[in-house]
């Protein structure tokens, strides 16, 4: 067991998946797109990896090179420390789960599953084995012999988790897999893949738009924007420590406040000023503080911020209260809703504002 | 349960739909199922002196399609003749739809694959003979390949032969001809079912370690079967029967069925003979359409 523990352990240091200086170019001369511009990212082994990004931010294109459907203009892709970056997609140990799923619609849902298997020329009992595991594993045994056009959007995807990892890929690729699903069968689904991923031991590699899936299912995410990587770290990481505004205001709902830093403090143009460990830069900043690290005080204590409330909104666990600064700018603060539901503020009421120590950041542009 | 009021407004509605596709069903029962009794009585009826029939009843045109009277001996011996016809009309249909698939499915994947622009001139384009009559595209045919034809010209004057490839009134020549006639047949069935294949299941198969044989194989064409079955039946019930492709490039001496028939109404003056002819003309095409469908279903396993 320690034995064992011990190599998982070496085996997570190791890296699945590096893609280096990858550049990925649509079209020729004056239209030439750059779907990807100069990404270079490590995915380790046995781990749930997320890119995360708005449509059209290169995720896609990056899963597609490394499932080998396209190929790179320039950069190259090792998987285990080889070089792929021009192996056909039928030649990578590596399996997608496709956005529309794509099952065969001809073959039967265990048919489907042991497709991938069949084409590696494993022997018939091994393929009826593993496929009776997996349907197992996904739960869908008594569907076995169903044609896939008979099963609801959920089973389907099931399917298609089942037949991407039955061959035991080194990495499953999974491309916006959920986003068909209605909102209910989706959180199901975030936590079933999450437990095949840690069942399985098998590096995930998960592309959304959805920051809450990456944020709740990841071990690290990678926030892609315009063809670039902008940042890549833990979930906590990511939302805590946010490099640039882009990933700032992806991730989760923010405030951007303009001032100026000096002196190792930071000054507001209202005139007031926030703390901000280890502050280094100087000139004009971006500050960014997350609505909920804002607490509503009295107008009159000290070091506080003085605002005007503008309006409430009640989300149930909380209430978003919308603020003015003396100098005009708009912040929001998220309050949890104490038990009544009314957080004894009207509009027009003049408070006092302040960030919860080691809150407010600065953000690049 | 429903009320006896509502059983009579259906009574009234089945009624009424009776009522209204008489019209149709006239139509019908005078277009299809008049020709083919009168067809079916003259079979069994005794030939007339100068064609037409004589209303007795005779098995001699069932007879004809396998037995002739020798005119010396005036024995029955075997229609050796009309064997080999039969046969070759099976025969060339078949290679026909073969090499038509052979051909129209990487034409209708072209197609199919092209932007929507694209594909709509690409489909005309592939309409465009069915605007000539077909004798003339047949007479144009001829001439690509007689023996003082295009291609042989050609071929002669660039030195590649010394003599003239001698392909017309061979039944190369009538399969030429109608491999070109019925490939847009062919086509257009397939271009439908390759249409409707999702361009995903390609990229699943490739990643699923499939070769790109495999996936041919394995998915592409199991899921563009009815396309396929569509388009077969499409070129080989007409092959079966053709008449002006044979009549033109087989010269009258590489006949078809279509051929043997309009001699027994023309020149043959043996109408019970042709009627019979014609009977069992569309009895191959039921069997080989049953044969086909049963195959065909099998392999998906039954269900449509």
């Amino acid at each position: 067991m320690n034995e064992k523990a011990a190599n998982e352990k070496a085996v997570i240091q190791k890296n699945a998946i590096e893609a280096r200086n990858i550049v990925k170019t649509f079209g020729v001369g004056q239209a030439a797109a750059r779907a990807l511009d100069d990404v270079t990212v490590e995915i380790r082994q046995g781990e749930f990896f997320t890119l995360l990004g708005p449509s059209g931010c290169g995720k896609t294109t990056l899963l597609r090179l490394i499932a080998g459907f396209e190929m790179p203009t320039e950069g190259t892709i090792l998987l285990d420390g080889q070089d792929i970056t021009y192996l056909p997609p039928n030649k990578r140990p590596v399996n997608t789960v496709f956005q529309s799923y794509a099952l065969f619609p001809h073959l039967t849902v265990a048919q489907n599953v042991g497709f991938g298997l069949e084409m590696q020329g494993r022997p018939k009992a091994e393929v009826n084995d593993t496929v009776a595991r997996m349907l197992a594993l996904v739960k869908l045994e008594p569907l076995a012999h169903r044609k896939t056009n008979q099963l609801s959007g959920g089973q389907q995807q099931r399917v298609a988790l089942a037949r991407a990892l039955a061959p035991s890929p080194k990495v499953l690729l999974l491309d916006e897999p959920l986003s068909a699903l209605d909102l209910k069968l989706r959180k199901e689904m975030q936590i079933e893949l999450k437990r095949l991923q840690v069942e399985t031991g098998i590096t995930f590699v998960f592309v959304t738009h959805d920051q809450e899936e990456a944020l709740t299912m990841s071990d690290r995410v990678g926030v892609m924007s315009q063809g670039k990587l902008q940042q890549v770290g833990s979930p906590k990481d990511i939302y805590t420590k946010p490099v640039n505004r882009f990933v700032a205001s992806f991730i989760g709902e923010t405030n951007f406040i303009a001032a100026r830093a000096e002196a190792g403090k930071v000054h507001l143009a209202t005139g007031d000023t926030i703390d901000i460990a280890g502050l280094s830069a100087g000139g004009n900043v971006t500050v960014t503080i997350r609505p909920e690290q804002l607490r509503l005080v009295d107008k009159t204590e000290t070091g506080a911020m003085r605002a005007t409330v503008k309006s409430l909104v009640y989300f149930g666990t909380d209430t978003h209260c919308y603020l003015s600064l003396t100098d005009g700018s708009e912040v929001v603060a998220r309050l949890q809703s104490p038990a009544s539901g009314d957080a004894g503020l009207t509009p027009g009421q003049s408070v006092g504002l302040r960030a919860v120590p080691g809150a407010a950041q600065i953000v690049l542009d | 349960m429903s009320s006896p009021a509502e059983q009579a407004q259906i009574a009234q509605s089945v009624r009424n739909g009776w009522l209204l596709s008489t019209p149709a069903l006239i139509v019908l029962a005078f277009a299809s199922l008049g020709p083919l009794i009168i067809v079916i009585v003259y079979s069994f009826l005794a030939p007339g002196k100068y064609g037409n029939v004589e209303w007795a009843f005779s098995l001699s045109g069932w007879r004809g399609i396998i037995y002739t009277k020798d005119i010396f001996s005036d024995e029955y011996v075997l229609a050796d003749a009309h064997l080999a016809i039969f046969w070759r009309s099976i025969k060339l249909s078949f290679l026909t739809t073969l090499t038509t698939f052979a051909v129209g499915f990487p034409t209708a994947w072209f197609i199919a694959t092209r932007a929507p622009k694209a594909r709509a001139m690409w489909l005309f384009l592939i309409t465009i003979p069915f605007w000539t009559n077909l004798l003339i595209r047949t007479y144009a045919i001829n001439e690509v390949i007689r023996n003082e034809g295009l291609m042989n010209t050609v071929l002669l004057k660039l030195g590649l032969i010394t003599q003239p490839i001698v392909i017309i009134y061979t039944d190369i020549a009538v399969f030429i001809g109608m491999t070109y006639v019925y490939l847009p047949l062919m086509v257009l069935p397939l271009f439908a079912a390759i249409d409707r294949f999702d361009m995903k299941l390609l990229e699943a198969g490739y990643d699923l370690y499939a070769s790109r044989w495999q996936v041919l194989r394995r998915v592409i064409l199991p899921i563009v079967k009815p396309g396929i079955i569509a388009g077969s039946i499409l070129v080989f019930v007409p092959s079966l029967g053709a008449y002006v492709t044979p009549r033109v490039l087989g010269g009258g001496k590489q006949m078809m069925i279509g051929n043997l028939i309009d001699l027994q109404f023309g020149q043959g003056r043996n109408w019970p003979l042709g009627a019979a002819l014609s009977m069992t003309l569309l009895m191959i095409v039921t069997i080989a359409l049953l044969i086909y469908v049963r195959y065909a279903n099998k392999e998906t396993g039954g269900h449509g």
